[in-house]
């Protein structure tokens, strides 16, 4: 029995192994053709690459060279102003960015991850609304953000949730926008974990739930938050759905969630860069550099949250 | 260009003094509420107008200085869907850089809300060419040739009159706003007789009229039309023409478009308000303010202030719509 055992990994190295060289018979490795083929390809790669980070790095460049008069503390401290636009800042947006934020993490997760265990664990694929289901999210996942303004502005700010133009509503209509990121995620994540943890928690007598719970999520923590962390980064930026639901250009005065006015760092940004007044354009780029800085900074902290979970896990 | 702002921000400081005792001591004044020093209170929302919205700011941030205890948001949804929220009951004000239509009339009517349209600025639409072409002046109908919807003129010879000189045999480039905006509708109603209707072909700016600025300065045969504010701010880089609508050519200078000599290009700025909204107190103080604080504010957001014809019919219109 222990031999046998012992030969069973050895035999199936042999297999893989033989397998894998039938497959370089079948296509021919290492012709010279092929190996020009391989660079070639890579080099194609490699460019592809080189224009998406060069696309990047001239946002970056440009907005540091128009925006650098203005990177100063009032740009954080002070806020909008139309009559002195030298010493205006984004106090408000901000505030009004991270209230939305806030609200979107406190949505999604619950309910991202919520979906992902029902669709991985419990649901019955056989069943066609589970189907339906699945089918749904990974259409909604490709719906270009407007709808979900014109969605969040029929439904959540007037109709039947009826908030108002609020940072609440605001929040519940990016939340319904990344949501389907968040679930293929944690979906991902979750169906990653191996099955034999999960065979050798119920195996040991744990209930379905406490093997979810004590074992799985666990596992998959670190793709879930990756999941959040993309989409955080892809709300925080939308600015044209938050028009819909009543995001101002201007608001003096500092935000709260549930009622007043409120503006966020993307529309405030597209509002100064449309002025004619060269000071204005000056404050947008800042405030690109400005919401880069706040991205970073929420990132950073979700990719530390990872990495600790990660060598939790591998502890 | 940083010291001549400078220069107008310490203007615009220097005036809040003169009018805040201006306002101690005029007897009608007081109603404006300008010495209220915070007894106000409330929040007014504003929506409307790209091209008005700065205007708004401007107006809202003076007031709340002198009243801390008004909350004043603006939004630039755009004149339409400004409305739509605006007879929607979701706004006090409106800006507008149109009048307000038949169906929002409608639609204000079915909410119960009645409006009233108060001027509150002066704006001008320049046609705007590059400084080296050696046209100066244009007729509405040359415009018309140009831009209508017809329009058949490739180079600046095909315009029966125009005087383009060796510029004539050029093929001219096109630069306009997209259709969401005030200034499409303005230009296509006053040069073409409707709005909406234009030639197809010419490059749509979307709505950053800065976009028709670079645009015209990099190109010298470049034609482009945008409010008076974008074409101050660029200077020289810019050649703003002059329009003769019959009575010879008219610069659009500050005076030609408060005497409304510079026709048809020149217009008024509004802000609906409804009389749901001048039940309160801080909204008719904001509104009082917003008109006599005309030259101040206006000189800040780059447009051209109110007549003292203007300023005493726009007084009338809020009492009549607030008692």
């Amino acid at each position: 029995m222990v031999i046998q055992k012992g030969e069973q990994p050895q035999r199936s190295r042999l297999a893989v192994a033989g397998a894998r060289s039938a497959t370089e018979s079948v296509f021919g490795a290492g012709s010279r053709a092929d190996r020009i083929g391989n660079v070639l390809f890579r080099a194609l790669l490699l460019l592809g690459m080189g224009f998406a980070l060069l696309g990047m790095m001239a946002i970056i460049v440009w907005s540091f060279v128009d925006g650098m008069p203005r990177l100063d503390m009032n740009l954080i401290t002070e806020g909008p102003s139309s009559i002195t636009p030298e010493t205006a800042g984004y106090r408000t947006a901000i505030l009004g960015s991270l209230y939305v934020i806030g609200g979107v993490i406190l949505f999604i997760v619950p309910v991202g991850v919520g979906a992902a265990i029902y669709l991985e664990e419990y649901a019955d694929h056989t069943r066609w609304w589970n189907r339906l289901i699945e089918v749904n999210i990974q259409n909604l996942a490709a719906v270009p953000s407007i709808v979900f303004g014109i969605l969040g502005l029929a439904f959540i700010v007037r109709g039947p949730l009826d908030l108002g133009f609020v940072a609440a509503a605001g929040s519940l209509t990016l939340s319904l926008l990344v949501l389907p990121t968040v679930i293929l995620a944690s979906r991902e994540a979750i169906r990653a974990v191996p099955s034999s943890t999960r065979l050798g928690s119920l195996g040991l007598g744990a209930t379905h739930w406490q093997t979810i719970w004590h074992h799985v999520l666990p596992g998959a923590l670190p793709g879930i938050i990756t999941g959040v962390i993309l989409s955080v980064s892809r709300a925080i930026g939308e600015a044209a759905p938050l028009l819909l639901v009543g995001a101002v250009t201007f608001v003096m005065f500092d935000p709260s969630f549930f009622e007043g006015q409120f503006s966020v760092l993307p529309v405030q940004i597209y509002n100064y860069a449309g002025r004619p007044q060269e000071e204005f354009r000056v404050l947008a780029s800042a405030g690109v550099i400005l919401m880069l800085a706040v991205l970073l900074v929420m990132n950073s902290f979700a990719i530390w949250l990872r990495n600790h979970y990660e060598n939790k896990n591998a502890r | 260009m940083i010291s001549k702002k400078w220069l107008q921000v310490a203007g615009v400081a220097g005036a809040i003094p003169f009018v805040l005792t201006a306002c101690g001591g005029g007897g009608e004044a007081d109603s404006s509420g300008g010495e209220g020093g915070g007894e106000l209170s409330g929040q007014i929302q504003i929506d409307g107008s790209s091209t008005v919205g700065p205007l708004s700011e401007v107006a809202a941030e003076l007031f709340m200085e002198q009243n801390p205890g008004v909350q004043i948001s603006v939004a630039m949804s755009g004149t339409g869907g400004g409305f739509e929220r605006f007879c929607n009951g979701e706004t006090d004000m409106n800006d507008a850089s149109r009048e307000i239509s038949e169906e929002e009339i409608a639609l204000c009517e079915e909410a119960g809300i009645s409006q009233e349209r108060i001027t509150v600025a002066n704006d001008a639409l320049g046609v705007i060419v590059h400084p080296d072409n050696p046209i100066d002046c244009i007729t509405v109908d040359q415009l018309n040739q140009i831009w209508g919807p017809d329009s058949s003129a490739t180079t600046w010879g095909d315009v029966e009159g125009l005087e383009a000189g060796d510029a004539a045999d050029s093929e001219f480039t096109l630069y306009g706003p997209g259709t969401d905006s005030g200034t499409f509708d303005y230009f296509t109603e006053a040069v073409n007789g409707e709005e909406g209707s234009i030639r197809t072909d010419y490059t749509d700016i979307g709505e950053d009229d800065n976009a028709a600025i670079t645009g015209v300065e990099g190109d010298a045969n470049a034609m482009a039309f945008v409010p008076y504010s974008y074409f101050m701010e660029a200077g020289d880089a810019v050649k703003p023409l002059q329009i003769d609508s019959g009575d010879g050519c008219t610069e659009p200078t500050l005076e030609n478009v408060q005497s409304g000599a510079y026709t048809p290009l020149g217009r008024g700025l509004y802000v609906y308000a409804s009389d749901v909204a001048l039940e309160n107190q801080a909204s008719v103080a904001f509104m009082n303010f917003y008109i006599e604080n005309s030259a101040e504010i206006t000189e800040t957001a780059g447009f051209i202030p109110l007549t003292d014809e203007q300023m005493s019919t726009a007084t009338e219109q809020i009492e009549s719509l607030s008692s």
